[in-house]
């Protein structure tokens, strides 16, 4: 049976599940309770600043439920060497921009213990944190920064587009071996759709083809998806029929799904929210050239944000993201 | 004393083969078969072995680039850490480490570290591991004074104190933090100040006597095992060597050095202690030299026949599965 649910409903309940099937997995960071003393009468949890998280210190208690302090590093870092030694801890990063803080953990510690230590350890670590624009939260709060973590050999970088889909790879993220970075796009946060009940898990790696399609591929992931999704309609109605690929994953990236839809298409366009210079759209076109160069028919076009922070104006963020007529822009480009 | 004369022999023996295979170290150096970056742990032997001697292979120990002494009071295999050094696929991390990464899980020794506190957080995570799946464990950390302006201190410990975890941070103060002097760099008087910042316990020890460094660690473990939290042990040391193997030294007094070097020698410290009580002869200690410096003999002579990795083998154990 499928209900429908929010984007943050389906991660509640993929972290319950994974709480329910597995004693190791825990749930820790700054508000994910929220409050601290459960003891007072008359008081509720946030369950996270945007109530992702909120009931499960109730289902689970505070031993498996835990709220950190503002302290990124000391968050990440402990999350880390729990994972280490048996647990298989949920860290939330609030919001993606606040690697700033922390990068050491990820970068130093999580993807390297297991290659330093050849192969003698392993890091099963799931950072959930919120990514990109839509919510007016300006500069240091509304970054795509999956580029940096898919360029880090050692983690893997996951990245929902609907709220089934977020699900279904938490779920396989959480019970992964290595540690994954979670973007939850902010572009789907408000997203509602039927999402299955029960347990499932989507392999991380493997694409999918949300729209089967002949003239164009459409690549896109997280937010993007939508954008692709509407552009694929307006060109439907011009007569020009789109494949939009989902890629879930940056990293393992699904280089054969993107190759087999160029194969049929000839046509490439990635949509991606995070700004330009050394991005996932642009790696996935030196893989088409690299890789596809015989079925190309046309120049590869990304569609990103500009080379620009993050504006605060809603005029201006509206500029900022990737827009179907973007898509579309660059569709009419290569003729 | 709780220690019997076999216990007191194998503290000699953990002690000795850390300052012998310090030394057998630099003439690898010297000759050529080491490579990369290599910090010595010579002089402050006596609180690794000081720490580790009431911990076992369930317990957790992070440590430090100058990480060897760690390794061996932990247990770990000092042939296979030769083989590391040697850079061989026979070595603790299969010659994908070396010294500032060497490591073994399964003797509880969550690896040296090359970022000056990037080992802190991960024994805090260690601890919160023991606590919430109801373990015995505990989990020390160790650190020298320049690592307690690191923001990764700070944050640790203040988690540590908030959830009352069952840790020991066992601050090495050698007195420089790589050239430069702890009071240039550390504003209080003593790193165990910075403790009341966390609400945590502080205790100081001399760091080149083993016996204080055992007794007062014994007590932070102890606490911690019982669940009534973490401690900051300063454990005052000296680094008899350079920062790295080849640090000409210009930063410090000659006469400082050696004085520490002839004083205040944790070995001597030691030897002169525990031959005082009647509980060993130097005859018993020259015999332990003896056999330690067999062992790392045979160390390096089997490490120097092992196979080198394949170049193939740097695409493995990146992920464990991808």
């Amino acid at each position: 049976m499928a209900r429908q649910l929010h984007t943050g409903g389906a991660i509640n309940e993929a972290i319950a599940i994974a709480m329910r099937s597995d004693p190791s997995v825990i749930l820790m960071g700054e508000d994910v309770a929220g409050g601290g003393d459960r003891s007072k009468e008359g008081t509720e949890e946030m369950g996270g600043v945007l109530g992702t998280t909120r009931g499960l210190v109730g289902e689970f208690g505070m031993n498996r439920v835990r709220d950190t302090p503002i302290a990124e590093m000391g968050l990440l870092g402990t999350a880390v060497g729990a994972a280490a030694t048996g647990l298989r801890p949920i860290a939330e990063l609030m919001f993606m921009d606040f690697l700033g803080t922390c990068l050491d953990p990820l970068l130093n510690q999580a993807a390297k213990l297991r290659y330093m230590f050849g192969g003698k350890a392993k890091v099963p670590l799931t950072v959930r944190t919120v990514s990109g624009a839509g919510m007016q939260a300006a500069a240091q709060h509304s970054q795509s920064l999956y580029w940096m973590t898919t360029g880090i050999p050692g983690l893997k970088t996951v990245i929902p587009s609907s709220p089934s889909e977020a699900k279904g790879l938490l779920l396989a993220s959480i019970r992964d071996d290595d540690p994954v970075i979670f973007c939850e796009a902010k572009g789907i946060l408000n997203q509602v759709e039927d999402v299955p009940e029960g347990d499932y898990e989507i392999p991380l790696g493997e694409a999918r083809v949300v729209r089967e399609g002949s003239d164009v591929s459409l690549v896109g992931f997280g937010a993007t998806v939508r954008v692709a999704l509407e552009a694929a309609a307006a060109l439907a109605g011009a007569g020009t029929s789109a494949e939009v690929l989902d890629l879930r994953s940056l990293s393992p990236l699904d280089e054969e799904a993107v190759l087999g839809s160029l194969e049929k298409t000839g046509r490439m366009v990635i949509v991606d929210e995070s700004t330009p210079r050394c991005s996932v759209a642009r790696d996935i076109a030196a893989l088409c050239v690299d890789r596809g160069f015989d079925f190309l028919n046309a120049p590869v076009k990304c569609v990103t944000a500009p080379h620009t922070p993050v504006p605060f104006s809603g005029v201006l963020e509206q500029a900022f993201l990737p827009s179907a007529q973007d898509v579309l822009d660059a569709v009419g480009e290569m003729g | 004393m709780d220690l019997s004369r076999d216990d007191l022999l194998g503290v000699y023996r953990r002690m000795r083969t850390i300052r012998a295979f310090e030394e057998k170290l630099q003439e690898l150096v010297a000759a050529g078969k080491v490579g990369g970056f290599m910090h010595l742990y010579v002089g402050e032997e006596a609180v690794a072995v000081g720490v580790c001697t009431h911990l076992g292979d369930a317990d957790y120990v992070g440590s430090t680039h100058r990480g060897h002494g760690h390794c061996i009071a932990k247990g770990v295999d000092v042939k296979a850490m030769i083989a590391e050094l040697l850079a061989r696929r026979t070595g603790t991390n299969r010659g994908k480490g070396g010294s500032m990464h060497i490591a073994d899980v399964d003797k509880g020794m969550l690896g040296a570290n090359g970022i000056v506190g990037g080992g802190i957080p991960l024994v805090t995570g260690a601890a919160l591991s023991a606590q919430v799946l109801g373990k015995p464990n505990v989990a020390v950390g160790f650190f020298g004074d320049g690592a307690t302006n690191q923001g990764q201190f700070h944050e640790s410990l203040t988690m540590a104190s908030n959830w009352g975890l069952p840790a020991v941070y066992v601050c090495e103060n050698n007195g420089f933090g790589e050239f430069t002097p702890t009071e240039f760099a550390v504003p209080v008087k003593d790193i165990a100040d910075r403790a009341a910042a966390y609400g945590m316990r502080a205790e100081i020890a001399d760091g080149m006597d083993f016996f204080d460094v055992y007794e007062k660690a014994g007590r932070a473990i102890e606490l911690a095992r019982r669940g009534e939290g973490p401690t900051l042990l300063e454990c005052k040391t000296y680094r008899f060597a350079g920062h790295y193997v080849g640090d000409p030294t210009p930063y410090r007094n000659k006469e400082e050095v050696e004085d520490w070097i002839q004083n205040r020698d944790p070995l001597d410290l030691f030897e002169s202690k525990a031959t005082e009580a009647g509980v060993l002869a130097a005859d018993d200690l020259r015999t332990v030299d003896g056999e330690v410096d067999q062992l790392l003999r045979e160390a390096v002579a089997e490490a120097e026949q092992a196979p080198k990795p394949e170049p193939a083998d740097v695409l493995t154990d990146v992920y464990v599965r991808y």
